[in-house]
């Protein structure tokens, strides 16, 4: 047992040297773990915001004014007034305009005299997400301002009508400073600990020096394990600089739960990864077939298991799929703690699935490991 | 320049590859890997958002205003419960997202021409999805209002249902939509997914083929030869300009024919556009292969580069006019962005160069300055 620990240590020592001397490397994990992060938080959120906005009014009245001054910022942005309905649509070809927003010559006339009028709204969809969100804000205030001119047409106060009070939990402004950021801590850590052991391991393949160790009186395990440890404490490291360098004072993301089970699923997280990795590393003859290799595993778990869209949308087979994916239950137990304080009373049954995956990638990767070198 | 030296290096470098089938195939395969996941996978739409119901009211009222939700597409009812502790652990749980609470008198306050309050507690870890569920909820609760009141009105004015409607509603919107009339989500999706998978497999060809020769030490092989420098890059590059040339191929035939995205543009413009980009993104390899030494500090780099910045600013998930300040400013050191104009302008809108050449011009100026730096940067002499 003395033997088997001082190999680890020794063996993690020097994976932690190599590490450090490829300063390209140390770099870009930097760069990951802190720069990357702050850009994330403070750039772009998936929300319509200042959609630009031309406005062709026919009817220039009091009314038509009042609706179209509601039309604004931050959802919608006034870009000036159309006066000719041909000038709409280059403006939307040439993507200078989003939205335009027609309404009808005699507007006020027929509301004032009881009878209906329509608006019309002419939506870029190109982005189908915006063209929905802008149509339903448009909707929205549309449907409000009609409501408000009913009520002062018929001169009603007290109406049977259900209220809807919303209460947002967890992150109340739906600040996405809270969210970015964290979402992409947890893809940097994903992207190190899968890409980091795997490589540190078929480098030793690729330049031969796996015979060494395969001599030396180290186990297979000993010669595995020392790549993640080392992977895993500068993958810990980076996330404690990350968390009070980058979320806490520019972003005050809230910590309502325990930081150091943070740290613990973290461990588990990394290690449910890396075996991923030496997974990858054991199909794998050389670094170029790894970097392909782990780009088709990763991109699918990092980007459809929930940390930018939501998985309750995705098709069935996929969410099936989503289930194998450790970041899954990363994702889960890392908003979990952060933002709903929640504790190992309630995230239990999800790290125990993360921690049986884990062993069974691992369990694989060794499998596999000992059988080409055993 | 000898065009008989950079032929030579062109027929080694494919040597090479072939000699490595299961590269070889990774380099078409984890491209339209990409595309058909992310294509079925991806989805941004919000659907069946998993939510509760807390009736304390437990009338018909009640129940026909949670069954509106109950038999949404975008709700999907997860369980019914009188106890509100209840749902406060299946939210934090994660188990639901959003939770409805019905309050008592919540049919007599409505049937006696009051108002009555409901409750919506919702999730708000993923903001986006917080959003648009919101959105649901107004729409879906004005919907009941206006039935309510019309009924209501119909009661007390002695008017027709009908005429009651129009009362309550006399300002009706008509939205047209442009370019993706029917709003789905694939038409915007495919043709961006082209977009960010173009920017990171070249980088990652290129830039893993020349690091391994110099991690290998075969590329003293090149220093020592008569290649001069700018033939080697021409040569070395070639191929993978190639295969991604071909990928980009597949890759709008599956657009196309798989997802059905309508193809409205000009196609010749938008062939020359791609390769165009295909250069522009090898160069980014180009560049990486220069400074990095290791293979392992090659991957990364690349990844950094182009697999976070493809994602968030090719327009796949966030479109970009709605990047603020340093993004924005980055979104513009990326050729992704101007691409993305070009690729959606071709697809969607049928627009041609007329309208996005600056977007072109863009994109050669990006290779030209990549490429430069690049053959300025790279020395056969080994710095001492």
């Amino acid at each position: 047992m003395r033997f088997v620990l001082n190999h680890l240590r020794v063996m993690t020592i020097k994976e932690l040297i190599q590490f450090t001397r490829d300063a390209v490397l140390l770099i870009a994990t930097i760069y990951l773990f802190t720069f990357r992060i702050y850009v994330a938080g403070s750039g772009a959120g998936l929300s319509l915001n200042n959609a630009a906005l031309r406005i062709h009014d026919s009817d220039h009245s009091a009314i038509s004014r009042e609706l179209i001054s509601r039309f604004r910022q931050p959802y919608f942005r006034f870009d000036g007034e159309i006066h000719n309905e041909k000038e709409a649509t280059p403006l939307l070809d040439k993507g200078k305009a989003m939205v335009i927003l027609d309404v009808p010559p005699n507007f006020q006339k027929d509301l004032l005299s009881g009878r209906h009028a329509d608006v019309q709204m002419l939506v870029d969809s190109s982005n189908s997400i915006l063209g929905f969100l802008a149509s339903s804000y448009g909707a929205q205030i549309v449907a409000g301002f009609s409501q408000e001119i009913a009520m002062r047409n018929m001169g009603l106060k007290q109406m049977p009508v259900v209220e809807d009070k919303h209460r947002v939990w967890y992150n109340p402004n739906q600040k996405k400073e809270w969210f970015m950021p964290l979402s992409e801590l947890l893809t940097a850590i994903t992207l190190l600990a899968m890409v980091l052991p795997a490589a540190a391991m078929v480098r030793e393949k690729e330049r031969g020096t796996i015979e060494q160790l395969l001599v030396s009186p180290l186990s297979p395990f000993e010669i595995i394990f020392p790549k993640i440890l080392a992977m895993t404490f500068v993958i810990l490291i980076g996330t404690v600089v990350s968390v009070f360098l980058v979320l806490e004072p520019f972003f005050h993301v809230p910590m309502k739960g325990s930081f150091v089970l943070f740290l613990i699923v973290t461990v588990l997280y990394v290690f449910t990864s890396s075996g991923i990795g030496i997974f990858i590393s054991t199909i794998a003859k050389n670094l170029s077939q790894v970097a392909m290799l782990t780009i088709l595993i990763m991109l699918p778990i990092l980007f459809l298991s929930g940390s930018t869209t939501p998985p309750e949308a995705m098709p069935g087979w996929l969410r099936v799929m989503v289930n194998f994916s450790p970041l899954y239950y990363y994702i889960e137990a890392s908003y979990g703690i952060f933002l709903k304080g929640a504790g190992l009373n309630i995230l239990w049954f999800k790290i125990l699935s993360m921690a049986v995956l884990g062993l069974g990638v691992f369990g694989i990767g060794m499998w596999r490991f000992r059988k080409q070198f055993g | 320049m000898q065009i008989k030296r950079i032929l030579a290096i062109i027929v080694k470098e494919f040597r090479e590859i072939l000699r490595d089938p299961l590269y070889f195939s990774l380099a078409f395969v984890v491209p339209a890997m990409i595309m058909f996941m992310f294509g079925y996978g991806l989805s941004l739409d919000v659907e069946n958002i998993p939510f509760a119901i807390v009736d304390h009211d437990k009338t018909h009222l009640s129940r026909d205003y949670t069954y509106k939700f109950a038999k949404s597409r975008y709700f999907n009812l997860k369980a019914y419960t009188e106890d509100g502790r209840k749902l406060d652990k299946m939210l934090d749980k994660g188990i639901v997202r959003m939770g409805l609470i019905i309050p008592e008198h919540f049919q007599e306050n409505l049937s006696a021409g009051r108002k009555a309050d409901v409750q919506f507690l919702i999730d708000g870890t993923l903001p986006y999805r917080t959003k648009i569920t919101k959105g649901y909820v107004i729409v879906m609760n004005a919907a009941f209002n206006s039935e309510i009141l019309s009924s209501y009105i119909t009661k007390t004015m002695g008017i027709s249902l009908k005429q009651a409607k129009l009362k309550l509603n006399p300002i009706g919107l008509q939205v047209r939509y442009f370019y993706n009339e029917p709003v789905k989500s694939i038409y915007s999706l495919a043709p961006a997914l082209i977009g960010m998978i173009l920017l990171m497999s070249p980088p990652f060809l290129t830039a893993l083929s020349v690091v391994r020769e110099k991690e290998s030490g075969s590329i003293y092989n090149i220093y020592s030869s008569t290649v001069t420098r700018f033939e080697f890059l021409i040569g070395k590059l070639f191929p993978y300009v190639i295969i991604s040339i071909i990928n980009a191929n597949i890759l709008w035939i599956m657009a196309v024919s798989l997802f059905g995205v309508p193809f409205k543009g000009n196609l010749p413009f938008f062939a020359a556009a791609t390769a165009i980009y295909v250069v522009c993104s090898t160069g980014i390899g180009l560049l990486v292969s220069i400074f990095v030494r290791t293979q392992i500090a090659a991957m990364m780099v690349t990844t950094v580069l182009t697999v976070i910045p493809a994602w968030l600013y090719s327009g796949v998930v966030i479109p970009i006019s709605s990047l603020d300040k340093i993004a924005r400013i980055e979104a513009h050191l990326f050729p992704a962005m101007y691409y993305n104009y070009i690729i959606m302008g071709s697809f969607l809108k049928g627009v041609g160069i007329d309208i996005l050449w600056k977007n072109v011009v863009a994109l050669i100026i990006y290779s030209i300055v990549l490429f430069t730096a690049g053959y300025l940067l790279f020395h056969k002499r080994v710095k001492a």
